[in-house]
């Protein structure tokens, strides 16, 4: 029972509490860069899910046999082999996102947070515990990422699930299309949300609310306190610094 | 030539790896805090891309000959990895004074994804530049194009360090203060690099078959 519930919690806390992208600030580069449309968003964080998921239960299964001095190298093989199989099965059987997604397929296996996780979490508990911890920090990452997309996709292009049917086929729905409205009345999309400057303005605006939220829950605010979760802490620039000043 | 040029211009100004494709984000908001910093992290990561595209470019036609594709992304990121450790392992011995300027920034630049884009970018380049402007992207143009991304890199660095060094002393309202401001900052750098668009194909430099 104890387990059951510790279970539930390891997936929950990826939502907000921990949320990797909005509290930990982590795989800051694909959420900026994927989320123009609401179902790269959604294919992006998936792609990302099934990652965390494998290569957590993998790195935590090997956790007593890799030896702690090479574990980096590693967890980077593991990561790198089971995106190279999500790749293969995206270009296999979801051409189209393939090609929005583009290069930030193959990038997942330098995405932060999944070698943060294998780090802070699936190196040191035991395999269900990891993956529900995968589980949990991906659906956090789509979630964040598919709240975004929805911003700037609405705003930006006036489109929302625009493309859907590229992922999934529910009875040949497109996603619902604004635009014809929008410039009936004599307005138009506000095409920025969709350059790259919307991204970083969305993701900081969403970042001042979830810090909002968290604040009224008695939570820290967000910092790029990434480097916990870095696997490259202990050289990291900004730990010098910081115990520099201290 | 003017392929080349074409090639830096785009890397720098109008595709700007950090600004424009969102590649190094972490390094570009968390090592930006001073001007010194931005720009010893910025020299590490030009160093580290072009010797990375100078190795990795030969072993992608290795693999590409012998049906080996597939291990792209696995081959890159090791490679990459030992690269940069043997690199620090080089300087460390041989030139301590650059070792000391460059040294602390070089293991935090394995796992950076504007490295490993840039490499997995010249890739997928042979295809999109035979396609669409039918020229024939060789070795020489990944490594100017690993340096205009490098140098890209550098330009947005520094240039938001400055914009980061005003924010220090403006007052923000309370709700934005910290990363919010950050980014929204950001944003605004980017806007202005909307203002290079068309300059490539203005001056004909690459021209669409």
């Amino acid at each position: 029972m104890a387990e059951k519930k510790s279970c539930v919690k390891e997936i929950t806390k990826g939502f907000l509490r921990e949320n990797p992208t909005m509290r930990l600030v982590l795989g800051t580069c694909p959420t900026l860069a994927v989320t123009t449309s609401v179902v790269n968003a959604i294919g992006m964080g998936l792609s990302a899910t099934i990652v965390l998921i494998c290569s957590n239960i993998a790195i935590s299964a090997l956790r007593k046999v890799i030896p702690s001095k090479v574990r980096i190298p590693a967890y980077i093989v593991i990561i790198a082999s089971f995106v190279t199989v999500v790749q293969m099965i995206v270009k296999a059987f979801l051409p189209a996102l393939d090609e929005s997604l583009g290069i930030f397929l193959p990038l997942i296996v330098v995405n932060c947070i999944i070698l943060g996780r294998a780090e802070a979490f699936a190196s040191k508990n035991p395999v269900l515990l990891s993956a529900c911890d995968g589980l949990g920090m991906g659906l956090g990452f789509t979630a964040a990422l598919f709240c975004m997309g929805t911003v700037r996709e609405v705003l930006g292009a006036g489109t929302f699930l625009a493309g859907i049917q590229d992922l999934v086929n529910i009875g040949g729905f497109t996603g619902f299309d604004f635009s014809e409205k929008i410039t009936s009345i004599g307005l138009s999309p506000v095409t920025i949300f969709i350059l790259p400057a919307g991204g970083f303005f969305v993701f900081g605006i969403l970042m001042a609310i979830t810090n909002k939220i968290a604040q009224g829950k008695g939570l820290p605010k967000a910092e790029l306190h990434g480097c916990e979760h870095c696997p490259m802490a202990a050289n990291c620039t900004r730990r010098t610094e910081q115990e520099a000043t201290r | 030539m003017k392929v080349f040029i074409a090639l830096l211009i785009m890397g720098i100004l109008t595709q700007n790896f950090v600004l424009s494709k969102f590649l190094g984000i972490c390094p570009f908001l968390g090592v930006s805090k001073k001007i010194n910093t931005a720009v010893g992290m910025s020299v590490a990561v030009i160093f580290v891309m072009c010797l990375a595209t100078a190795v990795c470019y030969p072993i992608n036609t290795l693999l590409e000959k012998n049906d080996l594709a597939y291990l792209q992304t696995i081959v890159f990121i090791l490679v990459i990895a030992a690269l940069v450790q043997l690199v620090e392992i080089v300087l460390r011995k041989y030139i301590p004074s650059l070792y000391k300027a460059l040294g602390i920034y070089l293991p935090l630049i394995t796992t950076n994804c504007a490295v490993l884009g840039v490499v997995v970018l010249n890739v997928d380049n042979v295809a999109t530049f035979a396609e669409s402007y039918a020229v024939n992207y060789g070795f020489a143009h990944a490594m100017v194009n690993s340096l205009a991304a490098g140098l890209g890199f550098m330009l947005a660095m520094v240039l938001f360090a400055g914009v980061r060094s005003r924010l220090e002393a403006a007052d923000i309202p309370k709700f934005l203060q910290g990363l919010p401001i950050t980014l929204i900052a950001a944003s605004i750098v980017s806007v202005s690099f909307l203002g290079f668009g068309g300059i490539v194909e203005g001056f004909g430099l690459l021209t669409t078959v």
